[in-house]
């Protein structure tokens, strides 16, 4: 007679029982389908078509036509990034004091439900040489000669505002409702005015999300595909890093340069992110109310 | 603060509305180029096309092989909803009802397919379904999908199922409710609207999937916003009206269930997960 | 510490109105210096947008704000230099006790000395020395209203505003806070003025009580007058006069006599009733047992509060009395419940 307690006994009371089974299959199924892919992606971008175990990353960092890649879509990413959240800030602001902010809410959600392929056939419209912008623009002696707004850097750029700013405001929007007006309201009765307000409080608190803003923001900029090809010149400027590994895998049919180069796409993504996320330990992280704790 | 706005506030606040409404009038612009477009019969350098007509919506549905596309659509979407509800619901109550080790990770596991861009780790996953002879069909395009609706379903119901209390639960067992019982008169109506809101946002984020579907689908796999992709890639070698025309209808299929959505969701919950539901 | 040399406070027909609930219609006081004002009144009476209207942080559609003879109520809620302490204190979770202590200073670019110097001192006064370098988020719910309460009166303020301050803290700490607050009030002798649906809070608290309904003030008068002589039936019933009985008012020479059923006994009069309908008001403490006690009833239930006990008896017309008795009482058991003449308050009906 042992008073050992059984097994089953001792593993649910660690958490771990039938209900914790559960989550098994979406386990497996994430396992299979994103984690296995991306080290059998990894493996392959070392077992290049010729060459040894680098050939592919050799190729890629001394061939300019693909490492110009990188610089090119950090140079749309970046400034469209900074530029999102730099407008979300005060337009959250303001927003958050509205009372119908759902109209405004909905709008805004529109053009990323409807996603990148329709909004570049949109501007394609709009913005062309015949589109409505051009010829208000004409019509109104703002410019003697239609503006080149698409098929090229700007296109892309724009394309990246439409969808771009509203996902980066919504986010935006959610942390700046996180934090308790009353603080704000605390701060003006002790004397401080709305700058000092913005500068001492709300940026503090707003930091940390913000951050956060920009690494998601970022991350989809750095992916942008379609439109880089609808609107923009996807042989010269805006032929960014995914444009590069889309023709290595179903143009060149070189799936293994085309992995060699989802990695190093991956690899800027985690460098910029954990960078930042690391600058965010710097500053204060813990919840925005300001009542009991 | 709330009080009479100094001139300086004011125009600031000023400078704000008009940002605000010069991107959603250029936005609603561009949108409408496309709808007067579609209808439109010739439209050179005037500000409205010369007639109107719906012919391109005749010769779209012909010449892209709507019914087919639509149809399409239909099984994958219908699919991935399904999917991702019987993996991510189950999966969800288990994080949300169980402490155990390892379940950091577990949740960081699930959180990467959503932080990582589709195109990203969508070219590996590719790579494995052509390999593995699943892609160029419809079964590929349902299970690329996939990726990131599961983890989005965990996303969302977790907070939602942890503010259900357990003790609902337990006094249902008390009462005398198996577990068959239990799931079925009891947590399936309280998980219902979490479920649906769920479900409705995977709908709508599915319909405008580009890049899994574009990377996975063969040439009868092509869901609405692939074959609107290529249709606009190769412009010049149909009529831009009836690429238009199709843009439509591509917009109000999505923009419908968009507005069914919204009577259950809130529209940051498209981004995020809202106000804290938690 | 010394505050900004002030004499009173005036609200003239301060209003405010929007919707129903939680309008002001037309509110006058005034606030004397060193003076302790409760603003009692049940949820939705007006009383905290009536202090944010003092804050600033509510622009008034009526009326006006005067320090002395300087009109107020156009300034911003940065410009007043009141004091205020919030429900939920709302203090800043990025700055460490000291740093929100001494905001209202650093915000007036006094120097860094004077702040070091001052924001020691407010420490000091609310024994908070030993947490000066913790977060917000890392000290007790009674630790963070004393530093609310630091941060407000550092700046030495004329008036220190403070909206429901105790309510978020338990039953044993809102006793020790009460006597804290009070006991800062008297050291600083600026004027207060607190807001709160609690009438033990304002008794114990005010030099003078502000009871509001529906947005207007019902009366104003010291702890002492509302406890004993309310000046409404209304105002009764929310100071704990819980049989408030509908009553006929007969006038006898000097007192008032009223009949309550069949029951007739003496009453002090409030309102100028003449004789016909009328409303008794009676503190279940002051409605006891007694020998010819006009009041038959029937208890229903009754329960020991240490020392007495309270209950509920009906009459035989179906009146439910709150009442107090020295001994145990049966359920069931008929008793004869009667008040001293004093005790029984007569309204207009």
């Amino acid at each position: 007679m042992s008073d050992r307690v059984p097994l089953s006994v001792r593993l649910s009371q660690r958490g771990l029982d039938g209900v914790t089974l559960l989550a098994l299959p979406a386990l497996l199924f994430v396992i299979a389908l994103f984690v296995y892919p991306f080290l059998y992606g990894l493996v392959l971008s070392f077992k290049p078509k010729v060459g040894g175990l680098f050939a592919n990353y050799v190729t890629f960092f001394s061939d300019p036509f693909l490492y110009s890649t990188i610089g090119k879509t950090l140079w749309l990413a970046v400034p469209v990034t900074l530029l999102n959240v730099a407008l979300s800030v005060p337009v959250a602001l303001r927003v958050r004091l509205m009372r119908r902010q759902r109209l405004l809410t909905t709008i805004l959600v529109i053009p990323i439900t409807l996603g990148t392929v329709l909004v570049a056939e949109g501007m394609l419209n709009y913005l062309g040489p015949r589109g409505w912008l051009n010829r208000f623009l004409l019509e109104f002696g703002l410019s003697s000669s239609p503006v080149r707004l698409i098929h090229n850097y700007w296109g892309v750029f724009l394309s990246l505002v439409i969808t771009g700013f509203p996902f980066t405001f919504l986010l935006t929007l959610s942390y700046v409702t996180g934090i308790d007006p009353s603080l704000e309201q605390a701060g003006a009765m002790l004397g401080a005015r709305a700058r000092q307000r913005f500068n001492e409080i709300l940026l503090p608190l707003l930091v940390p999300g913000l951050i956060v803003t920009f690494c998601l923001s970022f991350v989809q900029a750095f992916s942008v595909f379609p439109s880089a090809v609808l609107l923009g010149a996807p042989a010269g400027d805006t032929r960014v890093i995914s444009v590069a590994a889309y023709t290595a895998a179903f143009e060149d049919y070189d799936y293994s340069m085309a992995s060699a180069i989802a990695m190093i796409m991956a690899f800027v993504q985690v460098a910029i992110v954990v960078a930042l996320l690391g600058a965010q330990k710097l500053v204060y992280r813990g919840p925005a109310g300001g009542g009991k704790g | 603060m709330r009080g009479r706005m100094p001139a300086g506030e004011r125009l600031w606040a000023t400078a704000i509305w008009v940002i605000v409404g010069f991107f959603v009038l250029n936005l609603l612009a561009l949108i409408a180029t496309v709808v007067v477009s579609s209808f439109g019969t010739r439209w050179l350098g005037t500000w409205l096309p010369a007639g109107f007509t719906t012919r391109w919506y005749a010769s779209a549905w012909e010449e892209f092989q709507l019914p087919d596309v639509l149809l399409t659509t239909l099984e994958v979407v219908g699919a991935v909803v399904v999917l991702s509800g019987v993996l991510g619901v189950p999966a969800a109550y288990a994080m949300a009802r169980r402490d155990f080790p390892g379940k950091a990770l577990l949740m960081l596991v699930f959180l990467l397919p959503l932080l990582v861009p589709p195109i990203t780790f969508g070219i590996p996953l590719a790579t494995v379904l052509y390999r593995a002879g699943l892609a160029g069909d419809i079964g590929g395009v349902i299970l690329a999908n996939l990726v990131p609706t599961v983890p989005f379903v965990i996303l969302i119901m977790v907070p939602f199922i942890q503010q259900i209390d357990p003790r609902v639960e337990s006094a249902a067992r008390v009462f005398g409710a198996g577990t068959f019982r239990m799931f079925v008169h009891v947590l399936l109506p309280l998980l219902a609207p979490g479920i649906l809101a769920a479900l409705l946002l995977v709908l709508v984020r599915t319909i405008a999937m580009f890049e899994l579907t574009f990377l996975t689908a063969g040439p009868t796999s092509q869901t609405l916003v692939v074959a609107l992709y290529y249709a606009v890639f190769a412009a010049g070698v149909r009529a831009g009206q009836s690429i238009d025309a199709m843009a439509v209808v591509y917009m109000v299929t999505s923009l419908l269930w968009l507005l069914i959505a919204l009577r259950f969701v809130n529209p940051t919950q498209i981004v995020t997960r809202g106000k804290r539901a938690g | 510490m010394t505050h900004a040399d002030f004499r009173a406070l005036h609200l003239r027909g301060m209003s405010r109105d929007f919707g129903l609930l939680n309008a002001l219609k037309g509110v006058d006081l005034t606030v004397e210096r060193g003076e302790f004002i409760a603003l009692l009144g049940p949820s939705g009476c007006g009383k905290s947008t009536a202090l944010n209207c003092l804050a600033g942080l509510l622009p008034l559609t009526a009326g006006s704000i005067w320090l002395d003879d300087k009109r107020i109520d156009r300034l911003g809620p940065e410009d007043r230099g009141f004091g205020m302490v919030f429900q939920n204190y709302a203090l800043f979770p990025h700055m460490n006790v000291r740093r929100n202590i001494g905001f209202g200073l650093r915000m007036q670019r006094r120097v860094k000395a004077e702040i070091d110097a001052k924001v020691e001192e407010a420490i000091r006064l609310v024994r908070l020395g030993a947490q000066a370098e913790k977060l917000p988020g890392q000290i007790s719910g009674g630790q963070q209203q004393r530093v609310a309460i630091a941060r407000a009166i550092v700046v030495e303020p004329p008036l220190v505003l403070m909206d429901e301050p105790l309510s978020n803290l338990d039953a044993k700490l809102r006793l020790e806070m009460r006597a804290e607050i009070r006991r800062i009030h008297n050291l600083l002798g600026c004027a207060t003025i607190y807001v709160t649906h609690d009438q033990d809070e304002a008794l114990s608290l005010a030099d003078r009580i502000v009871v509001l309904r529906d947005g207007q003030v019902r009366q104003i008068g010291t702890p002492e007058v509302l406890y004993a002589r309310p000046a409404h039936a209304d105002v009764a019933e929310f100071m704990g006069y819980r049989n408030v009985l509908p009553a006929r008012a007969m006038r006898d020479g000097g007192i008032v006599r009223v009949s309550v059923g069949q029951a007739t006994f003496a009453g002090t009069l409030v309102d100028d009733v003449n004789d016909g309908p009328a409303l008794a008001a009676i503190r279940p403490e002051d409605l006891t047992p007694r020998d010819g006690g006009p009041l038959a009833a029937n208890v229903r239930t009754a329960e020991y509060r240490g020392r007495d006990f309270y209950g509920v008896a009906v009459t035989a017309d179906g009146t439910e009395l709150f009442f107090r008795a020295e001994h145990r009482v049966a359920t069931g058991e008929t008793l004869h419940l009667g008040a001293d003449a004093s005790r029984v308050l007569v309204y207009a009906a």
